[in-house]
């Protein structure tokens, strides 16, 4: 799946590209993406390596056990076959608090240190197992209560209200979040038989 | 309005503050578990890079095509349909490849309807229930070398379909 998604972006891309006589545009941008990726990367680090610093003292001093605990129940609805206590419970509570929270930097590490559990539970194979596909799916349907870049961009523009959406935002979030638990566990059951 | 401003400005700061203040209270040796967790964060950052240099070449490669401007006119017959403003189609599609250029589309239409608008107050709710599903699902999973996803994309791309419908129902309820 993600090697043809990859290679049908840069295939449909090109040919469009030259298709529009846009070739020169698909030159740079390809150049220019690769560089910024890596500009990206040397922020990310500096980041990255704060959060997951803090979160290793979270980890040490029991904080990060106590909030897992406190999910405890919609972590079980959620991951019913993970054992209560394990470590791919404990990064994917910190992912889903950090996200609910709009930490986004702070959710990546968590959320890749869960799916290094996840994966070791899977036994390293190259299918992703249940929990992976419900941990993305509902990570990838939006999780933040309030989107705090939104209501700072409505103000820059001199919005009379920047407020007026949190309401409506955190409605359909919730509405594509509760879409996505549904989806999965029907999936679940037609793909694992149960 | 500004409450909440002031609280997502505090919000980084209380939390460093919180568990920094929990670890010293359990008596975590807390610089020392900073540096050894920063460590391991380097590591996995420098993991993710040739994903990440992937994964921007290709989104860069679309966006430059103006390959997402022609689905979103060959989509606009449809879209018009169900009165979906036609203006906020290829912000809505971009959104699942690119945050940035997402925003930038995002500011374009606040900068020429005005945040207050019904396409403007629309962008907003949508912007606030959505995420860049491209960069999550690859980050992620290449991260453990998953290439068979199973319904992972299905899955998330129609919990995005759902969002953005919602932001449009919802948008039409409320603002009218």
């Amino acid at each position: 799946m993600l090697n043809y998604l990859w290679a049908g972006m840069i295939l449909l891309g090109i040919i469009v590209g030259a298709l529009t006589g846009n070739l020169d545009g698909i030159t740079n941008a390809a150049l220019d993406s690769a560089a910024e990726a890596i500009t990206v990367g040397i922020t990310m680090l500096g980041i990255m390596a704060m959060w997951t610093g803090l979160m290793r003292i979270a980890e040490n001093s029991g904080m990060i056990v106590a909030i897992s605990q406190k999910m405890g129940p919609l972590l079980r609805y959620l991951f019913p076959d993970l054992r209560p206590k394990s470590k791919a419970l404990e990064y994917i509570s910190t992912n889903l608090i950090a996200n609910v929270l709009g930490l986004g930097w702070a959710a990546t590490p968590a959320g890749l240190k869960a799916m290094e559990e996840l994966q070791k539970i899977n036994g390293g194979k190259n299918v992703a197992s249940k929990e992976m596909c419900m941990f993305l799916i509902i990570n990838m349907s939006s999780l933040q209560i309030v989107t705090i870049s939104v209501l700072a961009y409505r103000a820059q523009y001199n919005s009379l209200s920047p407020s007026e959406i949190i309401g409506p935002g955190f409605l359909a979030t919730l509405i594509s979040t509760i879409f996505a638990v549904a989806y999965t566990k029907f999936m679940e059951r037609r793909v694992f038989g149960r | 309005m500004s409450i909440l401003l002031l609280l997502s400005d505090m919000m980084i700061p209380l939390t460093i503050m919180g568990i920094v203040a929990y670890g010293l209270l359990k008596r975590d040796k807390v610089y020392d578990s900073f540096i050894d967790g920063a460590m391991d964060g380097m590591k996995i950052t420098f993991n993710i890079l040739p994903t990440l240099i992937g994964l921007m070449v290709a989104v860069g490669v679309l966006r430059a095509s103006g390959t997402l401007d022609l689905l979103a006119g060959f989509l606009a017959p449809m879209t018009r349909l169900v009165g979906f403003p036609e203006e906020a189609m290829p912000l809505t599609l971009m959104r699942l490849v690119s945050s940035s250029a997402a925003t930038g589309l995002q500011l374009d239409v606040y900068a020429t309807h005005g945040p207050d608008s019904f396409i403007g107050r629309f962008v907003s709710v949508m912007m606030s229930s959505t995420e860049t599903v491209f960069y999550t699902f690859s980050v992620y999973f290449l991260h453990v070398g998953i290439t068979k996803t199973r319904y992972t994309m299905s899955g998330a791309i129609l919990a995005n379909i759902v969002s953005i419908a919602a932001s449009l129902i919802i948008t039409v309820l409320v603002f009218g």
